[in-house]
């Protein structure tokens, strides 16, 4: 699988059929909950976790995979473990440290939130095929210009991304091995190459495309299919649950 | 270390910061798509989806550092250099979006964030650095690179410098130690910086060798060097 297909894993569970309009609305509802639950409320991330763990199960994405995949946002657990040392306040002492309390409730906010919304955009990922994602975006009104650039993008990334490890596997072949950056020229300049055949890349698409009638508009009559109110019910229960716990939790 | 993404998670910046940022990356984006179609016309959708294509796979590339530590490029310079300021800046916003959506690096709530310091602060600092270095430095291979190595190592600061500032508006509460952490982010950045510096700049100065014209901060003008070969 190539790396531009994203992190789809192809299936057909009750994740995978819903429509991925109404899977997108419930990815940023569910963000939203999550960023606006005070951080006091430990319980709540307890629930949201174990929320977003059932629905993978019943998406059948494997536990080690979520891990794995998880490690993406290490740099910032590092902003999050250095919190209870830089915050001001009153300190507390855990074994022979001495740290801040507020500092220790940051790093543990920084936490839980960055690890549940990368859970949340996860699950998007993991059951909506690229082609789904736009169509997607398309249903919800995002600007359709946005949309082709980024599907002609998708569609030339594969070609482009090839390019680039056919050239790095040539490097390797004439044992160009670099260790240090003043040793990178070889790579910065494949860079180079790869640039003006994707630009000539570009033009030649467009003049095939001018030559078939194009004239700024994709010529397509067939919209993404619409959601049934059942489908956005059932996609939105798991939101609409985070956002009750969040509302209780903010005013509680 | 490719899994590894600097792009800001949920909740470290918060609501109404993270919204004011979203609106104003979707006043930019849109901006951006207005100026680079009226120098593309309908050419807009092929040429800008191969060149975002070209930043995702430039992305891809990890570039050593010393030995054993590599990174890889963030791209808003070479963007801007190679695409002018509003392309560029549209391509790497398209690419930002796509890893925020498929690779889940990168929170929606924060795409707004993102979006501004990564696309449009880098791509406009590091369009401004290469105009003004050329008004100065030689039209020639040497002053290109050294113009293209200043506009990466400032665009990339210049990001990390948008994620203080947003920290700073709406992040924790650091208190005193918000200074030493800054000095340490820009710091860290700085390094990063040279590292993109020298790979944009073998990139740029490699295409301004062979096709010029496709070098957008030489405004069609070929370097002196090649110049005079061609004669």
């Amino acid at each position: 699988m190539s790396p531009v297909d994203g992190l789809y894993r192809p299936g057909d569970t009750p994740v995978h059929r819903l429509r991925p309009q109404v899977k997108i609305v419930a990815l940023a509802a569910f963000t939203c909950a999550i960023a606006a639950t005070p951080r006091e409320a430990v319980w709540a991330f307890g629930v949201y976790a174990a929320l977003l763990i059932g629905l993978f199960a019943l998406a059948r994405v494997p536990l080690t995979w979520l891990l794995s995949r998880s490690l993406i946002e290490s740099p910032f657990l590092v902003l999050a473990l250095a919190f209870p040392f830089m915050v001001d306040g009153p300190a507390v002492q855990i074994g022979f440290l001495q740290v801040s309390e507020p500092g220790l409730w940051a790093g543990w906010n920084l936490l839980a939130k960055a690890t549940l919304g990368v859970w949340a955009a996860l699950l998007l990922s993991a059951t909506t095929p690229i082609a789904g994602v736009l169509a997607g975006l398309s249903r919800l009104r995002c600007p359709e210009i946005l949309l082709q650039i980024t599907a002609f993008a998708i569609r030339y990334a594969h070609l482009t991304v090839a390019e680039v490890t056919q050239m790095r596997l040539a490097r390797l072949a004439r044992c160009d091995d670099p260790r240090f950056l003043w040793q990178a020229s070889a790579l910065a300049r494949s860079l180079g190459v790869v640039f003006i055949r994707s630009f000539e890349r570009g033009e030649r698409v467009w003049q095939a495309m001018a030559a078939r009638g194009y004239t700024g508009r994709l010529p397509l009559e067939v919209g993404p299919a619409p959601a049934s109110a059942l489908q956005w019910s059932a996609a939105l229960a798991a939101p609409a649950l985070a956002a009750g716990i969040a509302t209780w939790t903010v005013f509680a | 270390m490719s899994d590894l993404a600097l792009h800001i998670p949920t909740d470290v910046v918060n609501g109404p910061t993270s919204l004011a940022f979203a609106l104003l990356a979707a006043v930019a984006v849109g901006l951006c798509v207005v100026m680079a179609r009226r120098h593309l016309d309908e050419r807009l959708v092929p040429l800008a989806g191969l060149a975002t294509a070209f930043i995702f796979a430039a992305q891809m590339l990890n570039f050593p550092v010393a030995a054993g530590v590599s990174g890889h490029l963030l791209g808003g310079a070479l963007a801007a250099a190679l695409l002018g300021p509003w392309l560029g800046a549209l391509c790497v916003t398209v690419v930002i979006v796509i890893q925020a959506l498929l690779f889940a690096d990168g929170a929606v709530t924060a795409l707004g964030l993102n979006v501004v310091n990564m696309a449009v602060i880098a791509s406009f600092t590091g369009y401004a650095v290469i105009v003004l270095a050329l008004k100065v430095l030689p039209r020639t291979r040497w002053g290109l690179g050294a113009a293209v190595f200043a506009a990466a190592l400032v665009s990339v600061v210049a990001a990390s410098a948008g994620f203080v500032l947003q920290f700073w508006l709406g992040g924790e509460e650091v208190g005193q130690s918000f200074g030493a952490m800054a000095a340490a982010i820009l710091g860290t950045h700085v390094l990063v910086g040279i590292g993109e510096g020298v790979i944009t700049a073998g990139a740029v100065t490699a295409v301004a060798a062979a096709r010029p014209d496709l070098v957008h901060a030489l405004r069609g003008s070929r370097l002196a060097e090649t110049a005079k070969e061609s004669v």
